[in-house]
């Protein structure tokens, strides 16, 4: 029962950690986005819908795929350190 | 915040929040969360427009996460989701539709209103039936014990009905290895049909109508409704997306900063289901078909469309 206890703790613990790593990740991918996509993000909607459509789903589909990747790589570097 | 491309000004702290708890729902139910996410944009201030389409942005982000979290558990099937997402935009164009032919009668306020609650009502009614009738009984109690882990053995009062529709052998027969269940192409056509005419009728998604569907006319277990839909919307919301983006109505900014509370979120939610059986999943459900229920009577009283 302890030893179980114990798993669960180390489960939910690495699980925070990951989500703490993934949110500045996702935080930080949105200024970045913000700052250097914005004004381009803003003409492409007013002057190419298409393209602009493209675009939003493609973002909003690579900050999900891309983050959890590098949120994985990360964790896995970041142990591999500590060992 | 002033986002330039639909003109609002939103606190990101607000929208993150809003983000956050639809996250959390549509990583634990298995659905998009429109109901609250349309609402909660058109209170501060956003076009209706743009709260529709926007909302539709973020959805596929926040499905993306959970689909990913669900699948490392095996909660998703694939081929189900392919197949589900056809019917699905077939059905959502074809309702879309219908709520041109209404508008030209004239009438489309009030008939999508009275649709809507009877529908949201009806299927809280069923589950909570349903799932505190499973739960009651010795397989649900046993299945409640055992939490996640006898997922794949779903118990439900509805199973009777389920299994005879499982019987029916209209060619082709589609097995489904990852749920278990081998059924008619048909059955999951009209299932995903008619979840996608509710969904371009009443707009959103629909995971309130799918997922239960997916439960109780075809069988799979709940764990794996939840992840399937969840990879299901990933396809019609981005559909949905790009047809309201070429439309001028999607600001991805502000989908963006609701994404970086929904992502966190989703991941919760995702891991919840770990927690509870398929019965005890079901029975939390039922709140949410009801407060789409509430702010469709409220905007059908007050006339402010929420």
């Amino acid at each position: 029962m302890e030893r179980v206890k114990k798993e669960a703790a180390k489960t939910l613990r690495a699980f925070l950690i990951e989500l703490v790593v993934y949110a500045a990740l996702v935080v930080t991918y949105f200024f970045l986005v913000l700052h250097f996509l914005g004004g381009w993000l803003h003409g492409l909607e007013a002057g190419h819908r298409y393209t602009y459509a493209g675009v939003a789903v493609l973002l909003m589909i690579g900050q999900a795929v891309l983050l959890q990747n590098v949120t994985t790589y990360l964790l896995r570097f970041i142990r591999r350190g500590a060992k | 915040m002033f986002f330039p491309i639909s003109g609002a000004h939103i606190s990101p702290i607000y929208l993150g929040i809003v983000g956050f708890v639809i996250g959390v729902l549509g990583g634990f139910f298995g659905v998009g969360g429109s109901f609250i996410a349309g609402p909660a944009l058109r209170i501060v201030g956003l076009d209706w427009n743009y709260a529709v389409g926007t909302d539709l942005a973020h959805i596929v982000g926040k499905s993306v996460v959970a689909v990913r979290q669900h699948r490392a558990f095996g909660n998703v099937d694939l081929k189900l989701g392919f197949i589900m997402a056809i019917g699905t935009i077939i059905g959502a164009e074809i309702g879309a539709q219908l709520i041109q032919m209404l508008k030209r009668a004239g009438n489309v306020n009030f008939v999508v209103s009275v649709v809507s609650i009877a529908v949201y009502i009806s299927i809280s009614s069923f589950m909570i039936w349903e799932s505190y009738k499973t739960l009651r009984s010795k397989k649900g109690r046993t299945a409640a014990a055992t939490s996640a882990a006898g997922r794949k053995h779903d118990p439900s009062s509805f199973g009777h009905v389920t299994r005879s529709i499982q019987g029916w052998k209209i060619p082709p027969m589609i097995h489904l290895p990852v749920s278990g269940v081998t059924i008619s192409l048909w059955v999951i056509v009209a299932v995903s049909f008619v979840g996608g005419v509710f969904s371009g009728f009443l707009g959103g998604g629909a995971g309130y109508i799918r997922m239960p569907s997916m439960v109780y006319v075809l069988g799979i277990p709940t764990h794996l409704a939840v992840g399937t839909d969840l990879f299901e919307i990933i396809i019609s919301a981005s559909y949905g997306t790009f047809s309201h983006a070429v439309k001028g109505n999607v600001d991805i900014l502000i989908a963006l900063v609701m994404h970086t509370g929904a992502a966190i979120g989703a991941q919760i939610g995702a891991i919840g289901t770990q927690y509870f059986a398929g019965p005890k999943i079901r029975l939390a459900f039922v709140p949410l078909p009801l407060i789409g229920a509430a702010i469709v009577i409220y905007t059908l009283m007050t006339g402010h469309k929420l």
